[in-house]
């Protein structure tokens, strides 16, 4: 896979992941393109398209577009549920995932992303490891917080 | 704010990104970021050092600031700093910014891979874990030079963990596919393999991607992965779709890892043991087996899951392409999923048939199905759908029913979309040359495109129709008739109106005893169109005009009277004012017999490959709908120079110039477009003082030189004063070249001698023989002389015969001295060849001193469609389906001299992510090998 994107309705990019070296500028015009391209398309249409020289695989969850740019040879089919698993996965993790959920802990869909794919291969497609792993990770994260005062966080303090 | 919040951490981060939410205007939230952002820097200026808890808040608020798509270009150090915590979530944080912000600065690297490298030593798995994800993440050369090398010893390790060796693999692979020089094979390739028999499913599926991508490279190291791979495969396929737990998705067991084991088989041959061939065909009908079994859920997963292991399976059929019968499976399954109600397995299933009907036991299969590729083309609400229907009705396309295909794709011409109406022009046009048995078929197709989508009938598309109407008698009457009748419409496209100039100039009197189409009547439909068409038109109908008087005198006064009005003789154009004045005179001058014999019929073009195909291909890239091409050999020319269109690569040297922009034009200097950049590097300081005009190279033209290794056409040379065009043909051991010197001053060249001079062993004329005659030495200002060499090849040869240039310009003495374009690969000949003869020529060169190799970095962008122009430019023939890799080009060629023959097989490895190609040369003769390697890796 060259890269995954998570964009709203509304064409709000809310989560990129690159696997291939890409300058920033070359990110933001295809992002630009990728997304104008997706969200003119029509609901019964089919989920994969030709783009450059790419094959776009997408899926629309709620108000949120999963789409996967893959290279010639790798299969449409399993891409598509490689997207529904990681929602799975955060519909999982989050408990009935909604945009926001992902607005507010982006640094949390990308650690369950990078559980699950790594360079753009699929890591491990049990739900249950990759879950495992981030539970692990939480855990450690609430041995290390110590309890601090609101006033403290607003940097009121 | 969301009322969940898992593993809560950064309150001071929710409340931020709440008010960027709640900004009402974008200038809102640019205010209320830049104040964040000076919030952060000071706090990361000020003196009170920062505990890790507020860094990691910090570097998470950039984070998110740049995922807004704002520019950061701070906190780079922070985020090391945080690598080293001993905090798990603190170090994820760094990682997490480092893998998305960071790209190679190399005095961070440094750091970076310190902090990776103690993360690695650490024996935590949970940060060995997050220190090969950021290696994978960033995947930069710096990272594979410090970590090549200690990914592969953690993978094979025996006490590494299973979660830890699934990181490790795929970060290997990440590192081979941006570095593979970097990674060393050895001995842990072996034990790679073996984790194909993993206990854990995660580590397996980790591994098949790894070894897919490694064994690519490596075949025979890897080889024994086949086995172990079929029965992995086979003990899923019949495992009960409960057996494997976890790894069950809907259903389906394991169905990524399916599809990883199909993948990685399609990178070998059929299995030679029997066993485990046996074994393998017993999966793959049991694959297809269970497609046609009830399914076991109603889900969506559940079927995409099942069927993307079966279009994998397909997709390995096909690769193998020796079991008919399960080739004819294949094609029956694809049939029923044409009519599926789920339009991505239509899309799928039409995708996959283009490839089924490539072979020849599914080719007539495939044929069943053209009403409901037909339908599909109507119907199909998804261009991208109706896309696919078109490719595949092209690919299944053959002489018995073309006539049908063609029409179907004609009248959906009519309401294609815009972005495949050019595609599917292309399409038709080939496939109506391709399989005419009639040519009238084939001109009515042709000028039925034109009509229907003249915007999108490229150059190529005319040129070629011309071709075959002057290289077939038969057809040439039936072509003048309906061309003349196509013009009778009161608007039609400029191209037919160029078709029409073309065919009724050469062909006017096949119809022109009709008194409906006499030569007058003829004359007026054409000149109707004149004004309404663009100069390059307009420059082709004053050819056919001047031809018009040459067939028909009756039509000369008529026509002089065009020719001599102002708006013709006059003209702002100085190309339409040259002709108009040039065929005035040549009109009045030339006697009938001198007339005739200039404008003498069109003699026959060359037969070569339509240069439509070539043009299909560079739109459609490598492999998409290219399966019906035979002819491999493209025209080099056209690719590399640009300049010339096909069609007037064949009008002979003295002609008349009859088409726009070709042969015509030469009369006058710079019809070379020169190229962009190259007169300032190729300035030679002529104003300096002229004694030290030395007589060494002119400086940049190595470059110049280098480009006509794989052309023969273009400019050689430029500077202020002088432009040097070329154009080469060379047959056999022959070739001749002619030389074009333009006066780019206004002012007279004088004592104008080109000579051509050798160098070391060229020197006694027994490798090569070049003759040539004195040119004019006066060359005055604007003017163009034409030089013509006639070159031989009398024995291999490795040095550049030079061409040496003075005159003298306002009294100055010019020198210049350049390399000439010949070299030892134009006296190539393509050979074709299967590619078992291949293999034994190449066995057969095996000796060290006959093979030259080269490993290079990529100074061009490596484009396959370039790559493949260059190499036939070079001269070989590129052999398809010779190499497993299809990434890879191999090609040959024999090179002829008088004296001997030498026999060429080159081989060029194309490694993307590194931006690097291995070059392979055998031939008979050591420095032939080492020459021509030299020559072509300069080429890419």
């Amino acid at each position: 896979m060259r890269f995954m994107l998570l964009f709203s309705r509304q064409g709000k990019l809310r989560l990129q992941k690159w696997y291939l070296a890409t300058s920033d500028k070359e990110k933001k015009k295809m992002v630009r393109e990728l997304m104008q391209v997706v969200l003119a398309r029509k609901p019964k249409m089919c989920s994969f398209l030709e783009w450059r020289d790419l094959k776009v695989v997408y899926k629309r969850y709620a108000s949120l577009y999963f789409c996967c740019a893959i290279e010639g040879q790798d299969n449409e089919l399993i891409t598509l549920e490689l997207i529904h698993r990681y929602v799975e996965l955060l519909d999982k993790y989050f408990g009935s995932v909604c945009e926001l959920d992902i607005i507010f802990n982006f640094e949390k869909a990308y650690f369950i992303l990078d559980e699950f794919l790594m360079g753009g291969e699929i890591q491990d497609t049990s739900k249950k490891s990759v879950l495992k792993a981030i539970e692990q990770a939480d855990l450690l994260q609430e041995e290390d917080e110590s309890p601090r005062s609101v006033l403290e966080e607003m940097g009121l303090a | 704010m969301p009322a969940v919040s898992k593993g809560d951490g950064m309150r001071g981060l929710a409340v931020f990104i709440s008010d960027i939410r709640n900004c009402k205007s974008k200038e809102a939230e640019i205010k209320r970021i830049n104040k964040e952002l000076a919030n952060i820097r000071s706090k990361f200026k000020g003196d009170k050092a920062l505990d890790g808890y507020s860094k990691k808040k910090y570097v998470c608020k950039l984070l998110f600031i740049f995922l807004l798509g704002h520019d950061i270009d701070f906190g780079h150090m922070e985020a090391v700093n945080l690598l080293s915590s001993n905090k798990y979530t603190e170090k994820q944080i760094g990682y997490l910014f480092i893998s998305v912000l960071v790209n190679s600065n190399s005095e961070l690297i440094r750091l970076i891979n310190n902090a990776i490298k103690n993360d690695l030593a650490s024996r935590n798995p949970t940060f060995m874990c997050l220190a090969l994800h950021c290696i994978a993440n960033v995947g930069s050369r710096e990272m594979a030079e410090a970590f090549a090398s200690e990914v592969p010893r953690v993978l094979v390790a025996g006490d590494t963990m299973d979660s830890v060796k699934q990181s490790a693999a795929l970060c290997l692979l990440r590192l081979y596919k941006t570095s593979p020089d970097l990674v060393p094979m050895g001995e842990w390739t072996s034990r790679v393999v073996h984790l194909l028999n993993d206990q854990h499913m995660g580590v397996v599926t980790a591994a098949v991607s790894l070894i897919t991508c490694l064994c690519k490279k490596n075949p025979d190291d890897f080889k024994t992965c086949v086995s172990l791979a079929v029965s992995r495969l086979s003990r899923i396929v019949s495992s009960a779709s409960t057996d494997l737990q976890d790894y069950t998705y809907y259903f389906v067991p394991a169905p990524w890892l399916s599809v990883k084991l199909l993948r990685l088989l399609q990178c070998y041959p059929p299995p030679e043991d029997a066993a485990v061939k046996g074994r393998l065909v017993e999966c793959l009908e049991t694959i297809l087996n269970k497609a046609q079994e009830p399914p076991k859920s109603k889900k969506v997963q559940h079927s995409n899951a099942k069927n993307a292991i079966l279009f994998e399976a397909i997709s390995l059929i096909i690769h193998y392409d020796s079991e008919p019968n399960l080739l004819v499976r294949a094609c029956n399954q694809l049939g029923q999923f044409l009519q599926h109600r789920e339009t991505n397995l239509r899309y799928l299933a039409l995708e996959s048939m283009c490839t089924l009907a490539s072979s020849e036991f599914s080719h007539e299969a495939v044929k069943t199905h053209i009403e409901t590729v037909i339908n599909a083309l109507k119907t199909e609400r998804d261009v991208s759908v109706r896309q696919r229907a078109a490719d595949l009705l092209y690919a299944m396309c053959d002489r018995t029913n073309a006539k049908q295909i063609v029409s179907e794709m004609l009248s959906y011409l009519e309401t294609a979309d815009y972005s495949i109406r050019e595609e599917i022009v292309l399409k038709v046009a080939i496939l109506a040359e391709k399989y005419a048995v009639d040519y009238s078929w084939y001109v009515d197709t042709i000028l039925n495109l034109i009509r229907i989508a003249g915007d999108y009938v490229s150059e190529e598309v005319w040129y070629r129709v011309i071709q075959i109407v002057i290289n077939r008698d038969d057809v040439q009457g039936y072509a003048a008739k309906t061309v003349f009748e196509a013009l009778q419409a009161p608007a039609c496209h400029e191209n037919m109106v160029k078709v029409g100039g073309y065919i009724l100039g050469e062909f006017g009197n096949l119809i022109a005893g009709d008194p409906r189409s006499s030569p007058l009547v003829q004359f007026n439909l054409l000149h109707s169109k004149f004004h309404l068409c663009s100069v390059a038109t307009r420059a082709l109908l004053l050819s056919a005009y001047i031809k018009f008087i040459n067939l028909f005198p009756e039509t000369k006064a008529t026509i002089q009277d065009v020719l001599r009005s102002d708006s013709q003789i006059r003209n702002a154009d100085v190309e339409l004012q040259q002709r108009a004045v040039e065929y005035l005179k040549l009109s009045s001058i030339a006697s009938t017999d001198v007339l005739a014999t200039v404008l003498e019929e069109m003699p026959p073009f060359p037969e070569r490959e339509s240069s439509i195909l070539a043009k299909l291909k560079k739109k459609k890239g490598p492999g998409a709908g290219s399966e019906l091409d035979e002819g491999k050999k493209e025209s080099g020319a056209e690719l590399n120079g640009g300049v010339e269109p096909t069609a007037s690569t064949a009008v002979s040297p003295e002609g008349w110039g009859l088409m726009p922009g070709s042969g015509g034009g030469d009369r006058t200097p710079g019809f070379y477009p020169s190229r962009v950049g190259a007169t300032g590097n190729l300035l030679v300081d002529v104003f300096s003082d002229s004694a030290s005009a030395a007589p060494g190279l002119a400086p940049a033209t190595e470059d110049n030189f280098l480009r006509f290794v794989c052309k023969n056409n273009g400019v050689l040379f430029e500077n202020q004063l002088l432009q040097i065009g070329v154009k080469s043909e060379f047959r056999q051991n022959l070739g001749r070249m002619y030389l074009f010197y333009g006066n780019k001053t206004s002012v007279q060249f004088q004592s104008f001698t080109p000579t051509v001079t050798y160098p070391g062993e060229l020197q006694s004329h027994i490798l090569l023989n070049i003759q040539t005659k004195a040119v004019d030495p006066l060359v005055e200002g604007g003017a163009q002389v034409q030089q013509v060499l006639n070159i031989e090849c009398l024995s291999d040869f490795t040095l550049t015969p030079l061409l040496n240039i003075k005159f003298r310009y306002g009294g100055a003495l010019q020198n210049i001295t350049l390399k000439l374009p010949i070299t030892l690969n134009k006296f190539f000949q393509a050979t074709e060849m299967l590619s078992q003869d291949f293999f034994q020529r190449w066995k057969q060169l095996s000796q060290p001193q006959q093979e030259a190799q080269k490993i290079f970095k990529a100074n061009h962008p490596m484009d396959s469609e370039v790559t493949k122009a260059k190499l036939l430019g070079f001269g070989c023939a590129l052999l398809d389906k010779v190499d497993p890799n299809p990434e890879n080009y191999v090609g040959a060629g024999i090179i002829q001299t008088k004296s001997l023959q030498v026999g060429c097989l080159l081989r060029l490895e194309p490694n993307a992510q590194a931006q690097m190609y291995r070059l392979t040369l055998r031939t008979s003769r050591e420095p032939v090998s080492r020459h021509l390697c030299g020559l072509l890796a300069e080429q890419f």
